[in-house]
């Protein structure tokens, strides 16, 4: 009964936290101002919609891949997955729970951009690298 | 848990640890938070003790069991010792910082005694859920912790970058932790179950280090975008 309610607690502390955690690295990279470049090759002029995330995250496929970005990638893509579940679930019949997760996907494809931009950048370095030689 | 798996997660998990202790050596902030570094440096160093004990010994062995419960009651004391110095820099700038601090190495003080003395007077039981349910309340303790944390963390409006993500690592870890301790209890009979908490372990440092990486000390967040729903 004991470790029944643990666990219950548990659970329900471990997705606050991952919520806030996965809102934490979006944060980060809310004060990220986009290059003329990511914007050209996005479409997105200032803020993305939740559904521009599967297509930016087919562009980062293209790039050669920044180590530092995996970890929170990773995180926020999961995080992208269960607002994508709440959506097919109980948001149908919520409409602010629906609007609320909308918002999130939309923060989870901004990160995206970000993620993109840096690594348009990174990927810029290493041939401007390659060219030296 | 099969060998191999464990072997994995182990060195995994220890590359991970020496990667935080680097990066912040390497970020020049080694003693601003010293206690995290003390306590990965800390996990590295049992985790060394156990292969030698389960090496010499074997698993089945009672050494093997002691040297195991005992270092995880001290690597609990040391993350409650990492935890108060997290509350020392939230509570830092503010007058009640030292009732706050004092209160929190009383709490550690109680909880070190408390856990020696139910150690101490079920030796016999160690081999048996008691331990498992000894260290599922030691981790739910730091996760309530955790949570007060977080929650002055969002009152007060903190915003450095690196301060925020470690409360938040923690959290998650303490829950997941807790989470997977409770459900060993419910359902030790799934092998699956015991895999959980080593790979819950591995989290804790892998993002402390990409913390530490990512951020500066100057580093600012938003805090309006940590909550979920805005005030």
């Amino acid at each position: 009964m004991m470790a029944a309610l643990i666990f219950a607690v548990s659970f329900v502390t471990l997705m606050m936290f991952f919520v806030s955690y996965c809102r934490s690295l979006m944060a980060s990279s809310s004060l990220h101002t986009l290059s003329t470049e990511v914007r050209d090759v996005t479409g997105i002029a200032a803020w993305a919609s939740g559904r521009d995330y599967t297509r930016v995250l087919q562009l980062l496929r293209l790039c050669l891949e920044r180590p530092e970005d995996r970890a929170g990638l990773k995180a926020v893509g999961l995080y992208y997955g269960l607002l994508n579940l709440l959506q097919n679930t109980i948001a149908r019949i919520m409409p602010s729970l629906n609007q609320w997760a909308e918002r999130e996907r939309a923060g989870c494809a901004n990160f995206a951009v970000v993620v993109l931009d840096r690594r348009i950048a990174f990927n810029r370095e290493i041939l401007g690298q390659q060219g030296e030689f | 848990m099969p060998g191999s798996l464990a072997s994995f997660i182990l060195y995994f998990g220890t590359a991970l640890e020496l990667a935080f202790v680097v990066c912040a050596i390497v970020r020049k902030s080694f003693f601003r938070y010293f206690f995290l570094n003390s306590y990965l440096i800390l996990v590295m160093g049992s985790s060394l003790g156990r292969h030698i004990v389960l090496d010499r010994f074997g698993q089945g062995s009672a050494e093997y069991r002691y040297a195991y419960f005992y270092t995880d009651a001290l690597l609990t004391l040391a993350l409650y010792m990492a935890l108060i110095s997290l509350y020392s820099r939230v509570f830092g700038e503010l007058e009640f910082g030292k009732y706050v601090r004092l209160t929190a190495v009383l709490l550690l003080l109680g909880t070190a005694l408390f856990s020696y003395a139910v150690v101490a007077q079920s030796a016999e039981r160690l081999s048996t859920t008691f331990a498992y349910e000894l260290s599922q309340n030691l981790y739910f303790v730091g996760l309530i912790l955790t949570y007060l944390l977080w929650g002055a963390v969002v009152k007060l409006r903190e915003s450095r970058a690196r301060l925020v993500q470690f409360v938040l690592a923690l959290g998650l870890y303490f829950s997941a932790y807790a989470a997977s301790y409770a459900l060993v209890n419910m359902a030790s009979q799934y092998s699956v179950v015991s895999v959980l908490g080593p790979l819950v372990s591995c989290f804790l440092p892998l993002s402390w280090t990409v913390t530490m990486w990512r951020h500066s000390e100057e580093a600012r967040l938003a805090t309006a975008r940590l909550v979920a729903v805005p005030r």
